[in-house]
C-alpha cells in the first residue's frame, strides 16, 4: 500500500508513523492523567491507613472517584489573582509546570517501541526538562508579590538545584555501565532477570565482576530515592511548602484552576521520578525472571513498577518526619556529592578495567 | 527536513497539547467559575494581617551561593557525559585524566567546605 508521505510544517513523515506517534501522544496523555487521579488518591490512602484512618471513601466506591470530584469543584471554583500580583507572570507559571512535566514524558519508554520520541540523547532531554522546572515555582513564588510565596519559592528553587548535582552525578554513574544515553537502550542493558538490573547487581552471579560494584549501586540507588524525594518537593523534603511554617509555599496565593495546574505538575514529576528509578535502577519494562519483548506486556510490567516506586515515596511521606533546612543543605551538599562523586570514580575504574561485560 | 529533527516532531506536538490542555483547564475555570473579586479578597495573604509592604524582600546571600555552586558542578556534570560515552575506548589514560579533573573539582568543593559555603545556620 503506497502512501503519500505527510508533510507539516517541514517535516516530513509517512501515514503510519504519524498515525502511531499521534496514538502513543493521545495514549500517553490520557493514561498520564488517569493514573494521576488515582496516584493521587492512593497517596491520600496509605497516608491515612498509616494513621489508621479511612482516608477519603465517600465518592464512589472506596473513594475512586474522588480525584474526579476533586477536578470539578477546582474547575468551579474562582480565579483570585491578587492585586499586586505580576498577571501574566502568575498565570504562566502553573502553565508552565504542567507543560514541562508533561513533555519530560515524552522521551519515558513505557515498554519495547512505546515511545513518543525515542532520542538517542534522551536521559539529557530528560535531565535538562526537570531542570527548567525550576522556573516554574520561581515565577510563581514571585509574581504572587506576597511573602510566604516568595520564601517558599526560594527555598525551593535552592533545594531542587542542590540535589540536581546529586540526581545528575548518578545519572552519569549508571550511564558508564550502559554507554548510551538512550532510556530504550538503558533499559535493555538490564534485560534478562532481576540479577541484570543495576539495583541488584550485588547477586549478579551471572558476572561474578559486576558483583563488586552491587554495594556502589546500592547506595547510588539510595542517593538517587532520596534526592528525587528532593527534588519534587516530597516529604520529609517538603520545605518550601510545610504547613506549619510557610502555609502552602509558593502555591498560597493560587486558587482554582491554576492551583490543579501545579499539583498536577507536581505529581507528574513525582510519577516522572518514579519512572526514572524503574529505567534506571529497576530494569524498566523487563520482568523479575525474564526479558520482555511484547509491547503491551512492557507497558503493564513498567506501570506495575511505577506504582511500587509510588508505595515507598506514599510511605515515606506518612512515616518521615520533615526535615530542617540546614540539614536538607548538608545532606545535599556534604553527605550526596562527595559520595556520589566516589562512585563515578570506583565505577569508571571498573569499567575502564572489566570493560562493560556481555549487553 | 533531516532525519534528526524528525525525531523532535512528535515532542513538539506533545508540548502543544499539554499547552492546550492547561489552558483549556484554565480557561474552564474562567468561564465556569463564579467572579466576585473585592478588595480583602484580592490582597496579599499574611496570616490574617492586612500586608505590611512589598513583598519583594532582600533575601539571604547564600540563595546566590547554591545557585552558583550549582552552576560549577552542573558544568561538571556536562564534561563527564561524553566521557561516559567514549570511556572503553579512552582506557585508562582517559580516566586518568578525568580524575584530574575531578580532583581539581573535588579541591575546590574542599575549599569551599572549609570557608563554610555550604553551612546554613
Amino acid at each position: 500500500m503506497a502512501q503519500d508521505p505527510i508533510t507539516w510544517l517541514g517535516w516530513t513523515a509517512d501515514a503510519e508513523t504519524t498515525l502511531i506517534k499521534g496514538g502513543l501522544i493521545a495514549g500517553f496523555m490520557v493514561v498520564l492523567l488517569l493514573t494521576l487521579a488515582f496516584i493521587l488518591l492512593f497517596d491520600r490512602k496509605v497516608w491515612a491507613a498509616v494513621q489508621i484512618r479511612k482516608g477519603p471513601n465517600v465518592v464512589g466506591p472506596f473513594g475512586l472517584l474522588q480525584s474526579f470530584a476533586d477536578f470539578l469543584k477546582f474547575v468551579v471554583k474562582e480565579i483570585v489573582i491578587p492585586a499586586g500580583a505580576n498577571k501574566t507572570v502568575f498565570i504562566l507559571a502553573p502553565l508552565i509546570t504542567f507543560v514541562l512535566a508533561f513533555v519530560a514524558w515524552a522521551v519515558v519508554p513505557a515498554g519495547p517501541d512505546v515511545v513518543i520520541a525515542d532520542l538517542n540523547v534522551g536521559i539529557l532531554y530528560l535531565f535538562a526538562i526537570s531542570s527548567l522546572g525550576v522556573y516554574g515555582i520561581i515565577m510563581g513564588g514571585w509574581a504572587s508579590n506576597s511573602k510566604y510565596p516568595f520564601l517558599g519559592s526560594l527555598r525551593s528553587a535552592a533545594q531542587m538545584v542542590s540535589y540536581e548535582v546529586s540526581i545528575g552525578l548518578v545519572i552519569i554513574s549508571v550511564l558508564l555501565l550502559v554507554g548510551s544515553f538512550n532510556l530504550s537502550d538503558i533499559v535493555g542493558a538490564q534485560a534478562g532477570g532481576l540479577w541484570r538490573w543495576h539495583l541488584f547487581q550485588i547477586v549478579n552471579f551471572a558476572e561474578p565482576s559486576r558483583i563488586l560494584l552491587g554495594p556502589a549501586l546500592l547506595i547510588l540507588a539510595g542517593i538517587f530515592f532520596i534526592s528525587a524525594l528532593a527534588e519534587t518537593n516530597r516529604p520529609p523534603f517538603d520545605l518550601p511548602e510545610a504547613e506549619s511554617e510557610l502555609v502552602a509555599g509558593y502555591q498560597v496565593e493560587y486558587s482554582s484552576t491554576p492551583y490543579l495546574l501545579f499539583m498536577i505538575g507536581e505529581y507528574l514529576n513525582i510519577v516522572l521520578m518514579c519512572a526514572m528509578i524503574t529505567i534506571l535502577f529497576l530494569g524498566g519494562w523487563h520482568l523479575p525472571w525474564a526479558a520482555v519483548d511484547q509491547p503491551w506486556l512492557g507497558v503493564i510490567v513498567f506501570y506495575v513498577k511505577i506504582w511500587a516506586v509510588f508505595f515507598l515515596f506514599a510511605m515515606v511521606k506518612a512515616i518521615v518526619p520533615r526535615y530542617r533546612y540546614d540539614q536538607l543543605m548538608r545532606l545535599g551538599w556534604k553527605i550526596f556529592l562527595p559520595t556520589s562523586m566516589a562512585m563515578i570514580a570506583i565505577i569508571g575504574a571498573y569499567v575502564v578495567a572489566f570493560g562493560r561485560g556481555s549487553v | 527536513m533531516s532525519e534528526l529533527l524528525l525525531e523532535y516532531l512528535p515532542i513538539v506536538i506533545f508540548l502543544c497539547v499539554a499547552f492546550v490542555l492547561g489552558g483549556a483547564f484554565m480557561l474552564a475555570s474562567a468561564i465556569f467559575a463564579p467572579k466576585s473579586p473585592d478588595s480583602e479578597k484580592l490582597s496579599a495573604y499574611e496570616c490574617g494581617f492586612n500586608a505590611f509592604d512589598d513583598a519583594r524582600l532582600k533575601f539571604d546571600v547564600r540563595f546566590y551561593l547554591v545557585a552558583i555552586l550549582l552552576i560549577i558542578f552542573d558544568l561538571e556534570i556536562a564534561f563527564l557525559f561524553p566521557w561516559v560515552l567514549s570511556i572503553e575506548g579512552l582506557g585508562w589514560p582517559g580516566y586518568l585524566s578525568v580524575m584530574i579533573f575531578f580532583g581539581m573539582l573535588t579541591i575546590g568543593l574542599i575549599y569551599e567546605w572549609r570557608k563554610g559555603a555550604l553551612n546554613w545556620e
